[in-house]
């Protein structure tokens, strides 16, 4: 896979003399270490450009995947306003993926190309949106963790060495932090309502915790892409010290809306100044991130349908245009 | 100069009337709002999941301002969200147009170019009620159904002059769902005090320009205009489609399940 999409970028350095590859890939390297930004015609090394595209596009297609299990309350939300606001968030998620798709084209891949790795599954998206949202709370609970888990990971990228990727999230990070308020927010009405309210926000939290806890990825040992993406700066933090910032975060929170986390090892540790917390289901990961989730092909059907069942209108589009043009052409 | 400020003595608009031709207004708008905003998530592109979306927010921020005005009128302590999650169907008077089916995205643009056509023709008009809260809703109203309408009717156009199949496509719901235009157009009761309290416009004269509108977009969308027909649904007088029932069932049911809590 690696040497094909090589191939389909036509990348020269595997044309020239290694020397000067050399030379190129040490000037690059320096650039990165005195912190300035690569940008979209600098030179840069095939692998850190591969690496971007599967990043950035599987952050794309995580925001697009991620429309779904919150699209699926627009129709039923309790008020107007929080109608509003749902929809309001679910279309900034897309806007989202839209300004990822842009930043992972200038990359040298089209947005037709990664949307064809999506929906072939070659793809991966995050695999926190292969849980269902059987309750309005999971709406709540979605903006509180996974926007706010989203913002951990996301906050470190605004300073990212590739200059497109780095300003795309700096503006994304401005609208997540603002569905976590407004997430958070949504629990704390259920948690100051009715026993029903509160009990669909406790069940809630108890079905996204560990998901929660699983998007910032295997922990360190186990993870295959973390020292090189450090020294390259598209990561500047591990997933673990990320996960542990993100309870640290989220602790004090869940108890000021007086809900339990479904984690009786989860307690303050006074020596290292962190909560210590109970060990990760990995297997489940393995399993959700392999396509056994509870949502799996529930996501990738309905993204391939909306992709099939608009077939003739993207082609009616593109038919109008060239007659545009056409006539246009004549006068 | 609005019809306010001139110098002609309109009759008064009973509460009543006032609140019921309000609530037709809302529901309008509402309940669009809510058929859009299935296809979220769901539509051909990623720039039209984002172009719906917009839709359905403007439309369902023009309920919220025109329920909550109703209620207002209505004076018996309902707010935007008791009217939009405690009636039933039969007190909903949107037309029924907007409650048809999304069907396929070129049905939907089919409805939303007619009924955006109307909205801008309706809101233009609004901006010189009498009624001054209507008036400052349709200023807003306005300049967001001029874009809906250029969104839709842009659309109408590509798939109209697209290929055979989004041509066949298109004239099919055309044909299908102009029998509800009839509606938007039939002046009852409500309509005519309305028109002449200088409150609503005349439904014959909007009937004109939207006419002329829909000809002009259907002619360069290479479509053929349907015959009219006089039979109509008339969701105005909470007379609905079947499918008014669905979509409340979905849209009220948490508040129908847990009644009386805060969301
Ligand atoms: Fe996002
Ligand atoms: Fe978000």
């Amino acid at each position: 896979m690696y040497t094909q999409g090589l191939d389909a970028l036509g990348d020269e350095s595997l044309l020239l003399p290694e020397e000067e590859l050399a030379e190129l890939e040490a000037r690059f390297q320096a650039k990165i270490d005195a912190d300035e930004k690569i940008e979209p015609k600098d030179w840069m090394p095939a692998a850190y450009r591969l690496t971007l595209i599967r990043q950035i596009s599987q952050h794309a297609h995580s925001e697009i995947v991620g429309m779904l299990p919150e699209g699926n309350w627009i129709s039923r939300a309790p008020t107007l306003k929080r109608k509003c606001i749902l929809i309001a968030k679910v279309q900034d998620e897309g806007g989202h993926g839209a300004y990822l798709y842009s930043a992972a084209e200038t990359l040298g891949i089209s947005r037709e190309q990664m949307v064809e790795q999506l929906l072939s599954g070659q793809a991966k998206y995050s695999s926190i949106f292969n849980y269902p949202t059987p309750s309005w709370a999971d709406i709540g609970t979605i903006g509180w963790l996974v926007d706010g888990a989203a913002i951990m990971n996301q906050i470190p990228l605004c300073r990212c060495s590739y200059g497109p990727y780095a300003r795309a999230m700096v503006r994304i990070c401005k609208e997540e932090s603002f569905h976590q308020r407004q997430g958070f927010e949504l629990m704390m009405q259920l948690c100051k309502g009715s026993s029903d309210q509160k009990r669909m926000a406790q069940e809630a939290l108890n079905r996204w915790w560990w998901p929660s806890l699983m998007m910032f990825g295997p922990s360190d040992a186990n993870s295959r892409h973390t020292e090189q993406s450090m020294r390259w700066k598209i990561k500047r933090f591990t997933n673990d010290e990320l996960r542990q910032k993100f309870v640290d975060a989220t602790v004090p929170q869940a108890e000021f809306l007086g809900l339990t986390l479904p984690d009786d090892a989860l307690s303050w540790n006074e020596q290292t100044e962190h909560y210590d917390f109970g060990s990760i289901d990995w297997d489940e990961f393995q399993r959700v991130l392999a396509g056994q989730g509870p949502c799996n092909q529930e996501r990738i059907a309905a993204r391939i349908s909306a992709h099939e069942n608009g077939a003739w209108v993207r082609e009616a589009a593109m038919v109008h245009a060239a007659k545009q043009a056409q006539r246009a052409a004549r006068e | 100069m609005s019809r306010a400020e001139a110098k002609r003595s309109y009759p008064d608009l009973g509460q009543s009337e006032r609140f019921r031709y309000v609530l037709r207004l809302a529901d309008t708008s509402l309940i669009l709002g809510q058929r859009l905003g299935e296809w979220v998530g769901h539509a051909p592109a990623l720039e039209e999941d984002l172009g719906v979306a917009n839709i359905s927010l403007d439309l369902i921020g023009q309920a919220r301002m025109l329920l909550s005005y109703a209620g207002e009128i209505e004076a018996a302590g309902r707010d935007e969200d008791r009217l939009a999650y405690l009636r039933d169907q039969n007190d909903f008077l949107n037309l029924a147009l907007v409650e048809q089916p999304n069907g396929d995205f070129g049905c939907t643009i089919v409805r939303q170019v007619l009924i955006d056509a109307w909205q801008l023709e309706l809101h233009t008009w609004l901006e010189a009620s009498t009624d001054q809260r209507l008036r400052e809703i349709a200023a807003k109203a306005v300049k967001e159904t001029r874009y809906h309408l250029r969104y839709s009717s842009g659309w109408l156009i590509r798939l109209g002059d697209g290929t055979d199949e989004s041509h066949a496509r298109v004239q099919a719901s055309l044909n299908d769902l102009w029998k509800f235009t009839n509606e938007l157009f039939s002046a009852d009761e409500i309509d005519v005090l309305a028109e002449n309290a200088g409150v609503a416009p005349r439904l014959s004269e909007l009937h004109s320009r939207w006419s002329v509108r829909i000809d002009e977009i259907l002619s360069q969308a290479t479509l053929t205009r349907p015959v009219d027909v006089s039979y109509g649904w008339f969701g105005k007088r909470g007379e609905h489609t079947e499918h008014l029932g669905h979509i409340l069932s979905e849209m009220q049911f948490l508040q129908r399940a847990y009644p009386d809590v805060t969301w």
